[in-house]
């Protein structure tokens, strides 16, 4: 069983990405749980939402995920405003929404070298395929393409796929977006992972 | 081809789940008003009557009181009809709960476990559909929401062929709103196992009759007397629908189901989602040489005494697991389970524990300690609470 949780803010759409990311691995055969994290959401407050994946038939758990093994990070003012990385897995990987290199966003965060970092400018690409507004963007698809080319699954096919049922709106320029973002994730691997 | 292969595997939340089933069952008449975390299931069977992809009646109202108010009638009038609720507005409905047994009048609810104020607070525990325990109702409790769709199904098969109305109960949040595969049956496959309603005495203009009449002292015992017949002949049919249903659809339910109990000296005891973890627990206990077991509690109303006793004579230990209390006793699947033990042969000890009340998360470990704790411990004990800091 796979654990994975979704850091964002309140309107970003994080509770979708998890719904979309379990559904392209449901595509792929896996047996899927996606929920949000059971709270009272407010538009700007921190959010966090859970996808679980797994062999069907295997048990599966119906708890949060306090140790999982890796992250999405939908706005990167985030990994200093909470601690996104609490409980995370050695090994696992960061997914973060920036305009930085990995190389950059683990000197300036600090990022232990235990974790594999993906970065991708999901904000430029959402704004770039006219995903929410300036003030706000919808970065969830876009950031989904970078943990598909990070983790290398669920495939590029199967998340946009997904991405084209369950997005609310604008399923093509989404589609798009992801698939602009697995083309132009970074990525950094320490030796020691 | 057979029907069932026309079936669509996809991924539903609990809520959604509920409106697949309502729309598979064809329901004629909804009314419901929203009240977290129920009220995406009033939002989906709005939209699908909006769109006509349920051909349905679709009542608003200012309050749950007059939702199952309506839902009454309708059914009264020859209508399969449902409403949903959770917590408070379910505690509103209390009045027309015990009206809608004694109209005999087959209404399918569905229940979202939510805690009672005050203190405020929206997320799961069973003390508010348990509350509603004697008002007659039959009362199924669920742990995926594959069965939750299953058993929308199947309640409006079991309370029409009875006459009695009938709560199916998810947890708030922990199915309602979480995603997982479900796979959603054809119409006509539902349509063979569930023909039309029909009420053989349905509110006919042109045959006036009077409904809730008056009963003086030397007939309203047997109006009761008639309704406990009907819970008992309840049983029954829940055994042969969930047998036809398993036939037809290709998943078994029981009144309890058995998990990993052969040579089980250890049984723990719960009811709803809290089972999927319990049953991760087990099985790491298991593979530690632990012979222990679970028996999930389907049906709790009509209780279903015989097969209780069947699954726990015999044991060493059971722990009753609760995410419910009834102040001044105990957890009330405890209670019931006690009662239901009282005079069977070779009756076990049997442990009440009490957990995971108002959403607090219960974790493969939880139970793991409640295992351990009902082993280390020679007396029972009414009511343990499980992590309370005090």
């Amino acid at each position: 069983m796979i654990e994975i949780r979704i850091h964002g803010r309140g309107g970003q759409g994080g509770v979708v990405a998890s719904e979309i990311l379990a559904k392209a691995f449901f595509k792929e055969g896996k047996y899927i749980q996606a929920f949000p994290h059971f709270g009272v959401e407010r538009r700007g407050a921190p959010v966090a939402a859970f996808v679980r994946v797994g062999e069907p038939g295997s048990l599966f758990v119906r708890t949060n995920i306090y140790e999982p093994d890796h992250i999405i990070v939908l706005d990167p003012t985030l990994l200093t405003a909470v601690n996104v990385m609490e409980g995370l897995k050695p090994g696992g990987w960061i997914v973060v929404n920036t305009p930085q290199d990995p190389e950059e966003l683990v000197k300036e965060v600090g990022i232990p070298p235990m974790y594999k970092v993906a970065t991708v400018d999901a904000t430029a690409i959402a704004l770039k395929h006219r995903l929410g507004s300036k003030m706000s963007p919808i970065v969830n698809t876009a950031i989904l393409g970078a943990f598909s080319r990070a983790f290398g699954a669920p495939s590029l096919e199967n998340l946009l796929a997904a991405i084209r049922e369950e997005a609310p709106v604008k399923p093509e320029e989404n589609a798009a977006a992801a698939k602009e973002a697995y083309e132009s994730t970074k990525i950094l691997i320490p030796q020691e992972v | 081809m057979k029907l069932i292969e026309k079936s669509q595997y996809t991924v539903l939340k609990g809520n959604y789940a509920v409106a697949h089933g309502v729309r598979l069952a064809r329901v004629e008449v909804i009314s419901a008003y929203p009240i977290t975390p129920q009220t995406t299931i009033a939002e989906k069977l709005a939209d699908m009557t909006a769109t006509g992809e349920l051909k349905a009646r679709f009542i608003t109202v200012e309050s749950e009181h007059s939702a199952i108010s309506a839902v009454i009638a309708s059914s009264l009038a020859g209508a399969r009809s449902f409403t949903a609720t959770a917590s408070q507005g379910l505690a509103l409905m209390h009045e027309m709960l015990h009206w809608a047994t004694g109209a005999r009048a087959p209404v399918v609810m569905v229940n979202v476990n939510r805690a009672l104020a005050p203190s405020w607070n929206i997320w799961t525990e069973q003390t508010d559909s348990l509350a509603q325990r004697d008002t007659g109702w039959i009362q199924i409790y669920n742990e995926s929401n594959q069965e939750v769709l299953d058993t929308t199904i199947l309640a409006f098969k079991i309370a029409e062929r009875v006459y009695l109305p009938t709560m199916v109960v998810l947890d708030a949040f922990i199915l309602s709103h979480t995603s997982e595969p479900v796979e959603i049956y054809p119409q006509e496959l539902v349509d063979e196992f569930l023909p039309p309603y029909e009420h053989p005495n349905a509110i006919n203009f042109d045959d006036p009759r009077a409904i809730g009449a008056f009963a003086r002292p030397e007939y309203y015992m047997e109006f009761r007397y008639n309704i406990q017949k009907a819970h008992e002949e309840a049983l029954r049919v829940f055994k042969e629908e969930t047998e036809l249903f398993a036939d037809m659809f290709g998943r078994k339910y029981d009144t309890v189901e058995e998990f990993m109990l052969d040579d089980a000296d250890y049984v723990l005891v719960l009811a709803g989602s809290t089972a999927t973890t319990a049953k991760y627990a087990v099985a790491q206990l298991r593979e530690r040489g632990e012979k222990v077991g679970i028996m999930r509690i389907k049906l709790f109303r009509p209780f279903p005494v015989e097969d209780v006793r069947r699954v726990l004579s015999g044991r060493k230990k059971v722990a009753v697991i609760d995410r419910n209390v009834s102040f001044g006793h105990s957890g009330i699947f405890y209670m019931e389970t006690r009662a239901a033990m009282y005079g069977a042969k070779d009756r076990p000890p049997i442990f009440g524990y009490v957990a995971g009340l108002g959403g607090r998360d219960v974790r493969p470990q939880d139970i793991i300690d409640i295992y351990e704790d009902m082993k280390r411990r020679e007396e029972p004990e009414n009511i343990i609470w499980k992590g309370v800091r005090v």
